[in-house]
């Protein structure tokens, strides 16, 4: 059994665990849940250290059979791209269960059941970076909608019952079309006389460019529903402000990944003249959903949709980097997936402490925050910097690589996904402005400062954040082998540097 | 002189114990206490289904296709389709001698005072056990006969008992008994399309085999006419049976009035006993027809998927949905017909044994969430219920997230067998539109998720009865099935490969 299947089992081992923990005894409950999220994140990092980050085939590989009837197997393996969502995924974890100690108890089930899926989820998570068979990655792709739905449903606010509903409806619909897609990559590697589900081989078949036409766009509308992308995105706000602080971190930092990272996983491997035919195509999407997220974020009320609609902006300029496909700007989206991973969390994170505390999600209810809890106040303004994407903050280095790597082959794009910059700075700023500058109403005075354990699950975070932002060089290092593949396997490469003789 | 017919005991001897059992079953409600009646009725199915599955497991590596003469094929695709059905039966059954669903004496008017005196006396309905043993016989029949005259016999057989059977509830009994007689009308009128196709096929065939008919399609010695007429003729009548658009009117009906436990067996095996003749005629008979079928089957495929998942949101019944339900179930079957090829056929057989146990699971539990005046099928009334009872609505979820095809449900192993067979054999619109209607049906399968779970209820008047020890040890089942086989396939599908084969 390799390390990385250890790492799968070990938080499904705790959801077991949890389960047999008696309900009564909540604080029992949370306790094994954060040591066993904690574990995994120990583990990852072990994991992390023995990666031979100059070797950009998968590594801590292991193939099972399972179905043999169709040649499916349980076959995992990491390169570089998903090494870092994984520590990304085991990093948060224990960050979401420590920020979010008491949100468990206003649910519709006890204490045990929220951890229960949350620990499920982890699994989930770190499985679908990891899976290296087409099916495997489908069924968990699919399956982690389920904890999701009743996190949101049973643990939510609001309006959560719709708002499940709504996200498990678009995520299925998108899921149906790539199982389509799926059968059909499937039965064209029978056709080719090795019926296979693995992604290196299925990476090698010969696809004539009309059925790759199609089959990528059963796997890119999946895709674009997750990651979301304009005008696929509808679901986002709505699940964003009725679930939990903590759902809506792992939702929109990591699951939400899956989609940008099956867009370079699947469609840009397997289909390689396809992606070339849509790119101007999603380069257009990608552009509008920075600028809709973007002027969106600016007229919300709510801070929980304003972080919803700052990530829509953010996912175009993703996918604008990986469809872009120069080094930089992979290497730009890959490192920006990371990024938007924490510096989501940090804001949904503080977010929800200020909401919980006020009892208001609006952003008008609060102001001059700084006054009466200022590591609040600042943990969220940090976390607002990071969104407009400052320099020396991890944010600015991938949001410049993939608009100067984007910028040599699209430069229309480029410079209006800049424009994006300069409206992330101002909804960051007006609502920044408005809650924690300024005189503090009376109705915020009582609020009061994060507590030891809030501190120190928002630690990390911003630690991280200021961490890559000054030296982004491992992250960088690790993630290059990757996109040097992915250039190679969709025969791109970079446009040549114009030398002025 | 006449020889006396050469019969192979040992491969029918499945069926016979079944009929064994049934008329033992007469015997007892003719000479038996009747307090005792009941579980002597079942102690006997359950022996004689047990008995005669052992028996099949005995000779499953001995297809024949001379099991009685020409009349018989025992081969694999017959006999995992038979093992499929007793697992059903047994199932079933377990529900089913819950007493409480039937009409004490169901000869007596509804709200006579006869029946007021039946209840009185504490009479039980212990016909039910014979009644479903003939059915089962028939059903394990079907799927392995090979000529019109035995397809017809055993068509009746199965058909016949389940008219009665679907009269039997307890409590609605004028709804139950209109299902009976519709479901009896439309059954009758049903099979006299399929003896009118028989007769046709006969008379451009000049025999009553399947496989003379598949010599005189490749000889083309007939009058192509009476071929074509025969296959739409004996196609009606077989989609009837498995409730394919536009013959599916009578489901709901039948589905919603019949005794919750009837219903669930009936949804479970008679789909897979007609599926598997469907399959046999289709695979075997008219193969070498198949242009001039396909595409008349793929557009009532079509049809079917899209009508029963649309007609199903709009349910406010959970058995009408369920049997909307079971008809784009049906759907999807069909498309494994069109496709013809082994991958297909195996998929089918997986597929329909993973739907018949999620069903009778499901309905299984529909029998148990009750209120004072006996079971509640209304959907609305059901808001709530995963408050009051978790693991009920936990495991009726996992029976609705497999009907939905949700990934490590069997469900999904299924579909996606079927939609893989389809896709490998060309037919890439089935698969398209396979694709869209299952995207509908998974609407109306998660909104009962949400009531369950997501709703406070707003009245207390239903409850969850608890379930007798059979109730539950047939619902257990059902769960563990539908789980395993989603998590580990392998286990029934390669079983479901390695039969997949017609014996000509």
């Amino acid at each position: 059994m390799s390390i990385l299947t250890s790492l799968l089992l070990l938080p499904l081992f705790g959801a077991l665990v949890v389960g047999f923990l008696p309900a009564s005894n909540a604080k029992l409950v949370k306790q094994v849940a954060l040591a066993f999220s904690l574990l995994v994140a120990l583990v990852s990092i072990v994991m992390a250290l023995s990666f031979d980050r100059n070797n950009s085939a998968m590594q801590f590989t292991e193939v099972r059979t399972w179905i043999s009837a169709f040649n499916i197997n349980y076959a995992v393996g990491i390169d570089g791209m998903a090494l870092v969502l994984i520590l990304m995924t085991t990093i948060l974890v224990p960050v979401v269960f420590l920020a979010g100690w008491n949100e468990s108890e206003n649910g519709r089930w006890n204490v045990k059941v929220f951890y229960i899926l949350l620990l499920i989820l982890e699994t989930m998570m770190i499985g679908v970076f990891s899976a290296t068979d087409v099916f495997l990655f489908y069924v968990i792709f699919e399956a982690m909608l389920l904890p999701v739905y009743f996190l949101i449903g049973g643990y939510g606010s609001g309006e959560r019952a719709a708002a499940a509903m709504k996200f498990l409806l678009y995520s299925l619909f998108g899921g149906l079309l790539m199982l389509a897609a799926v059968i059909g990559l499937y039965i064209i590697s029978v056709n080719q006389g090795g019926a296979t589900f693995d992604i290196a081989r299925l990476s090698q078949l010969s696809i004539d460019s009309t059925t790759q036409n199609w089959l990528f766009l059963g796997f890119f509308i999946a895709f674009a529903i997750k990651a979301p992308l304009w005008p696929f995105h509808t679901w986002l706000p709505t699940a964003a402000t009725s679930a939990t602080a903590g759902t809506s971190t792992l939702l929109l930092g990591v699951l939400d990944k899956v989609g940008t990272y099956g867009m370079i996983r699947f469609c840009m491997s397997f289909f390689p003249d396809a992606t070339k035919t849509f790119t101007p195509a999603i380069i257009t999407l990608a552009v509008i959903s920075i600028l809709y997220g973007a002027f969106l974020a600016i007229g919300q009320k709510d801070i929980n949709s304003l972080i919803a609609f700052t990530s829509i902006s953010h996912f175009g300029f993703i996918t604008l980097g990986i469809f872009a496909l120069t080094s930089q700007s992979l290497t730009g989206a890959i490192f920006y997936m990371v990024n938007h991973g924490f510096g989501t969390a940090a804001l949904f994170l503080t977010a929800g402490w200020m909401i919980k505390r006020r009892g208001s999600s609006q952003i008008a209810d609060f102001g001059g925050l700084q006054r009466v809890a200022p590591v609040l106040a600042w943990s969220f303004f940090i976390a607002g910097l990071s969104a407009l994407a400052l320099p020396g903050l991890s944010s600015f280095v991938s949001e410049f690589l993939v608009l100067l790597g984007a910028f040599a082959k699209y430069p229309v794009a480029a410079i209006l996904g800049t424009l994006g910059i300069i409206l992330a700075a101002l909804y960051v700023l007006l609502a920044v402005q408005r809650a924690i500058h300024g005189e503090t109403p009376a109705s915020s005075a009582g609020i009061s400062d994060l507590n030891l354990r809030e501190k120190i699950a928002i630690a990390p975070v911003i630690a991280i954040l200021v961490l890559l932002g000054f030296y982004p060089k491992p992250a960088l290092e690790v993630i290059n082998p990757t996109t040097q593949t992915i250039m190679t396997n969709a025969g791109v490469s970079d446009p040549a540097a114009k030398v002025v003789k | 002189m006449l020889s006396a017919p050469n019969l192979d005991y040992e491969l029918l001897a499945p069926i016979m114990i079944i009929l064994g059992g049934a008329l033992i079953g007469v015997l007892i409600e003719a000479f038996a206490k009747p307090a005792w009646r009941a579980r002597l009725q079942l102690v006997i199915s359950l022996a004689a289904i047990v008995i005669s599955f052992n028996q099949l497991v005995r000779v499953r590596n001995d297809g024949s296709s001379i099991a009685a003469v020409t009349s018989v094929s025992v081969d694999g695709a017959g006999m995992f389709l038979q093992g499929a059905i007793l697992i059903f039966a047994f199932l079933g059954i377990l529900v089913i001698a819950d007493q409480d669903n039937f009409a004490p004496q169901a000869s007596a008017l509804p709200g006579s005072a006869e029946e007021a005196a039946a209840i009185q006396a504490g009479k039980q309905q212990t016909e039910v056990f014979p009644l479903t043993m003939f059915a089962v016989a028939g059903m394990m029949l079907f799927p392995v006969a090979t000529d019109y005259i035995t397809l017809f016999v055993a068509l009746e057989v199965l058909s016949l008992p389940l008219y009665l059977m679907a009269g039997l509830s307890r409590r609605r009994r004028l709804l139950s008994q209109e299902a009976a007689l519709k479901y009896f009308l439309l059954g009758a009128y049903s099979s006299a399309f399929f003896l009118f196709g028989a007769a046709l096929l006969y008379g451009y065939s000049g025999t009553i085999s399947l496989n003379g008919l598949t010599d005189a399609i490749r000889g083309n010695t007939g009058n192509d006419v009476f071929l074509l007429l025969g296959i739409i003729f004996l196609s009606v009548g077989l989609l009837f049976k498995v409730g394919a658009v536009p013959f599916h009117s009578w489901k709901p009906d039948v589905y919603q009035g019949a005794p919750t436990p009837i219903t669930g067996f009936m949804a479970a095996a008679t789909k897979a006993a007609a599926f598997g003749a469907t399959l046999r005629i289709f695979y075997l008979g008219l193969d070498a027809a198949q242009t001039s079928w396909k595409p008349f089957i793929a557009v009532i495929s079509v049809i079917t998927m899209i009508v029963g998942s649309l007609a199903a949101i709009s349910q406010r019944d959970m058995k009408r949905m369920l049997a909307y339900s079971s008809i784009a179930h049906a759907g999807f079957v069909l498309t494994a017909i069109v496709s013809l090829s082994e991958n297909a056929l195996s998929a089918s057989l997986f597929y329909l044994f993973a739907y018949g146990v999620a069903t009778i699971g499901a309905f299984a539990i529909i029998t148990i969430v009750r209120d004072s005046a006996g079971e509640v099928s209304d959907v609305n009334r059901w808001i709530g219920l995963g408050k009051k009872s978790p693991l009920v609505a936990s495991v009726f979820s996992l029976f609705l997230l497999s009907f939905a095809g949700i990934p490590l449900t069997s469900g999904f192993v299924g579909k996606f067998s079927i939609f893989s067979a389809a896709y490998e054999s060309g037919n890439i619109m089935l698969v398209v539109v396979g694709v869209l209607s299952s995207a509908i049906a998974v609407f109306f399968y998660l909104r009962v998720i949400l009531m369950l779970f997501f709703t406070d209820a707003t009245n207390d008047s239903i409850s969850v009865v608890i379930p007798s020890i059979l109730t539950r040890i047939s619902i257990s089942i059902s769960a563990i099935f539908t789980i395993i086989l989603g998590i580990a396939p392998s286990l029934l599908f390669d079983i479901a490969q390695d039969f997949a084969y017609f014996l000509r």
